[in-house]
């Protein structure tokens, strides 16, 4: 049987070295303008008919919209909507490439699969709420590390705000790349058993009709975690933003 | 003790993490349904909170399979 964990590999398309730096075009690379290439085609494909009564499609272009924006006015205010572009690119980028890996028969590659890819997200994110920090708010913006409470608390509360407000990218990266991981990683375990079971003959490839029930149970899963992640992973920036843009109050 | 056991027996042990995932997930779902049968006016406010919090919840236990598939693949 064949590693689970192969179906992660990174195999080069088209070999490109520029001196010691290897920078080929990788079957991730094909995949990301895949996922990019099929957000911005449906939301512009859906989105240009302009009809005063919606068709299918452009209220899916339309629902997306509304869901964004009302997440990112609940986390982070109306302040927050500036940048509602970088948030809902974010969103459909996470949510594309999650949901394209799912897809069966075509053998996709989910780019979120690997902690090089969500880390550049998550760490793009931290970069930009430090400088929107800075920006909006000065050296005053390094309140944040120091809430509400008591001077003697503060002696505690500031070195764990501090280790918290590092570890964001970390734990924002490491929970989409390792949702993914382990949900492919799953699905790769429990379908080799059911082929395996059904290949047995007699009584047990009756049998497993069960386990295949199963899985297709857990495939639907699948898919939940997938919106699921892509709407964590957006609405954690959003709350990350608010924190730069508000300081302490919350919305 | 065999190299190789021993890689299985710790990727096994690793995924102990996930008791604690589990306890606490349950733990947020139950008590954001217990409040929302109390007062299901506040509970649609209170949905994104439950999310970060599960979100939050699941990363802990994400580590110990993380950390289970590093010691088993690599």
């Amino acid at each position: 049987m064949a590693s689970p964990m192969e179906q992660f590999e990174v195999r080069p398309i088209v070999p490109l070295h520029i001196g010691n730096l290897d920078i080929s075009f990788t079957n991730v690379s094909l995949w990301m303008c895949i996922v990019v290439g099929a957000a911005a085609l449906l939301l512009t494909a859906s989105a240009s008919s302009r009809q005063l009564v919606p068709t299918r499609m452009q209220s899916i272009a339309e629902m997306s919209y509304v869901f964004v924006a009302d997440m990112i006015r609940s986390a982070a205010g109306t302040a927050g909507l500036k940048f509602f572009p970088f948030v809902f690119t974010l969103f459909m980028f996470v949510l594309f490439s999650n949901v394209i890996g799912l897809f069966p028969l075509i053998h996709p590659f989910t780019v979120t699969s690997h902690i090089v890819v969500t880390f550049s997200l998550a760490i793009f994110v931290f970069l930009m709420v430090i400088v929107v920090g800075l920006a909006r708010h000065g050296l005053r913006f390094f309140s944040i590390f120091a809430p509400n409470v008591p001077l003697f608390m503060l002696i505690v509360l500031i070195p764990i705000e501090i280790v918290s407000f590092l570890s964001r990218p970390i734990s924002l990266s490491v929970r989409l790349f390792a949702n993914m991981m382990a949900g492919h990683t799953m699905l790769y375990v429990f379908g080799t058993f059911v082929i395996g079971l059904a290949t047995a003959g007699g009584a047990l490839s009756a049998l497993s009709i069960a386990p295949l029930i199963a899985i297709t149970g857990v495939a639907a899963l699948e898919f939940l975690i997938a919106f699921l992640q892509a709407y964590v992973f957006a609405i954690l920036t959003c709350i990350y933003l608010n924190d730069a843009l508000n300081l302490h109050e919350h919305h | 003790m065999d190299v190789e056991a021993a890689r299985y027996l710790g990727a096994g042990l690793a995924t102990i993490a996930l008791i604690g995932a589990g306890v606490g997930i349950g733990i947020i779902f139950g008590n954001y349904l217990a409040g929302a049968l109390r007062n299901p006016g506040a509970a649609q406010g209170q949905f994104t909170n439950l999310l970060v919090g599960f979100a939050l919840c699941e990363f802990t236990g994400l580590l110990g399979v993380v950390m289970a598939f590093i010691i088993l693949f690599t």
